[in-house]
């Protein structure tokens, strides 16, 4: 099977003054179109940036990020967004809805940049959204959801326009254990339907155990590489 | 969804909007209403020059305007009055004087006033005496005798109705021509250097004190619509016998008012600027606080691959809701403002001699001018939306993950 990702010895070093921090160190790792993985690691060792890097949010300092086959490490910030919004589907730890928008609008969000015409837009919002269990919350605001059902609701926004790939970081950290795992069933329901390629963080032994692949990150770099089927 | 966000977005803060919002309106009600009233000002001194024995057009003997003694009378006013009957067109009206500078004296004062010889039925129709007599009655065609004085002169003098009031001037032969007038009324006018300045004979009491004949000072002439002066003059000068006559519409007549509107004009541009500076920073520190609010928001539309032009695009959005219900609450209240003095005008007597000296009313009513309404909301929704650009641009610039990491 290809691989959807391929990083070959990625660095990235943040600058805070005079102090360097490497967050990564030479990070290699090959992903598979329709892989359910989690890159697992302590808080500061590397794994939100490796998403922000594969997600084309950040720059690496060196070392070469394909995405499709796309090296996205000599993109332009514009090639980057279209890149983003035709292939990858973001779902953050804070939720990050937009609050002025209902639950179905947010969905149908990221479908009005990519030009889609608005009955389709709707129509494939409320499948979505039905899909994730949301269908009588269509008409509601973020405020007005509970956490799980926020996350949820980010989850449908990331898949519904079917990106190649969803990068979901800490993706359960807001949510209680009972919800958490709901959200995890749910999105490794949508990668086997959907064949998905799901990439999330997470410190979560529950995360963990639900994906198909653990990476273990740590001082930035991959400590530990197990395939869990 | 842009404009359904940007709707809502400027109520995710109802206070601040409202505070905004309340900024555009007094800056597009002061810019409207108080530019109202300065058109209300230049309106009046244009009607008050053209109502005091001005009218739109006049015709003098050449050389008259320059130095406006008896010899440069018109001589031959059967030319004159035939080439009015010919050129004016429908609805205008006009009438002869006779005008010289003379001295007023009574047993208590004296001095330098103009005297008016005047057809009080024509003159009626034309200028402000015919309904400016507050006391005493209008001057009748055959009064040779009859004198009607300002309110202000009559004060000046210490005279009242009925009493004798002698003119002195210079007559055609060189020679003091005097005459003595009995005061038959008095009149009111807007200016009261006008009531001071002038006094109104019959024409023929008038040419018959300076020997005169039936010769005339001047023809003034009153059109429906004061925009067809121009070309009612071209064709006046065109029928009147060449280097003989100067003909002269109200711009040339009243040269200062001339000057003060063209002033005005620029006046009011000024002020919509200013208010426009003062407003535009409220616009733009109100976009900025909101665009800082949201950075982690701008940084979601930029991770979900929302292009930066996008995103000036919705903070523009939002700003031109803004301005327009600002705009459209402003006009409201300036033209309701506008509509409540219609009637009555401020009142400014208290200042009156100031004021008069620069040709200005006692009263001053608002006078609505279409192209200062476009203007002024022009004024803020471009400049408004121009200076949004700065916030809408710095939204655009944040980098997805330094916006979202913005706690």
């Amino acid at each position: 099977m290809m691989n959807i990702v391929e990083c070959r010895d990625v660095k990235k070093i943040y600058r805070q003054g005079k102090v360097e921090v490497h967050a990564l160190r030479g990070v290699n790792l090959s992903i598979q179109k329709g892989g359910f993985v989690a890159l697992a690691g302590p808080s500061g060792s590397g794994k939100t940036t490796m998403l922000n890097i594969i997600g084309g949010l950040d720059y690496a300092n060196s070392g070469s990020i394909t995405l499709d086959g796309n090296v996205i490490n000599e993109m332009s910030q514009s090639k980057l967004a279209s890149l983003r919004l035709q292939n990858i589907g973001f779902v953050f730890q804070a939720y990050n809805l937009i609050p002025v928008l209902s639950a179905l609008e947010n969905v149908e969000f990221v479908m009005l940049l990519q030009g889609v015409p608005a009955a389709e837009r709707r129509e494939r919002a409320t499948a979505i959204l039905e899909d994730v269990g949301l269908k009588d919350a269509c008409s509601r605001r973020p405020a007005e959801l509970s956490g799980g059902q926020q996350q949820r609701v980010a989850v449908a926004r990331a898949i519904v326009s079917n990106p190649l790939i969803v990068l979901a970081d800490e993706p359960t950290a807001n949510l209680d254990s009972k919800t958490g795992e709901g959200l995890m069933e749910m999105m490794r329901e949508m990668n086997e339907k959907k064949n998905v390629t799901f990439i999330f963080s997470t410190h979560d032994q529950m995360v963990m155990d639900y994906a198909r692949r653990l990476v273990h990150i740590r001082d930035g770099l991959v400590a530990d590489d197990q395939n869990q089927e | 969804m842009y404009l359904q966000m940007g709707w809502r977005n400027i109520w995710r803060n109802p206070r601040r909007t409202i505070v905004i919002m309340t900024a555009v309106i007094i800056g597009v009600w002061a810019m409207i209403f108080l530019g109202a009233l300065m058109r209300g000002i230049s309106e009046q001194m244009v009607r008050n020059g053209i109502t005091t024995l001005t009218g739109h057009i006049q015709v003098h003997h050449t050389g008259f305007r320059k130095d406006p003694v008896i010899e440069n009378s018109i001589d031959k006013p059967e030319v004159v009055e035939a080439a009015l009957s010919k050129i004016l067109p429908q609805g205008a009206r006009w009438t002869t004087r006779v005008r010289v500078d003379a001295i007023a004296s009574n047993a208590r004062h004296s001095g330098g006033i103009t005297l008016v010889g005047i057809d009080p039925g024509r003159e009626a129709g034309i200028s402000f005496i015919g309904q400016a007599v507050t006391e005493g009655v209008y001057l009748k065609a055959d009064d040779k005798y009859g004198i009607i004085v300002g309110k202000a002169l009559a004060d000046k003098f210490e005279t009242k109705l009925g009493r004798k009031l002698v003119l002195m001037s210079q007559d055609t032969k060189g020679d003091i021509a005097s005459r003595a007038f009995r005061i038959t009324g008095i009149f009111r006018a807007e200016m009261e250097t006008t009531e001071k300045q002038f006094v109104f004979v019959t024409i023929a009491a008038a040419q018959k004190m300076l020997k005169l004949g039936n010769e005339i000072s001047e023809a003034s002439i009153l059109l429906t619509d004061y925009k067809g002066a121009d070309r009612v003059a071209d064709d006046l000068k065109r029928v009147l016998p060449s280097g003989s006559y100067d003909v002269e519409t109200w711009r040339e007549l009243l040269p200062l008012v001339t000057a003060v509107l063209k002033m005005y004009d620029w006046f009011i541009y000024l002020w919509f600027l200013v208010i426009f500076i003062a407003m535009g920073f409220g616009i733009v520190n109100t976009i900025l606080m909101a665009v800082f609010e949201r950075i982690r928001e701008f940084g979601l539309f930029k991770a979900l691959g929302m292009k930066p032009w996008w995103i000036v695009r919705e903070v523009l959005t939002e700003s031109f809701f803004l301005l327009i219900l600002g705009m459209v609450a402003g006009n409201a209240l300036g033209f309701l403002s506008i509509f409540a003095l219609a009637g009555t005008g401020i009142d400014l007597s208290a200042l009156s001699e100031g004021m008069e000296f620069a040709g200005m009313s006692r009263v001053i009513y608002p006078v609505i001018f279409i192209k200062d309404i476009v203007t002024a909301n022009l004024v803020v929704l471009i400049l408004g939306l121009v200076v949004s650009a700065y916030p809408a641009v710095k939204a655009a610039r944040f980098t997805p993950v330094k916006a979202m990491a913005h706690t």
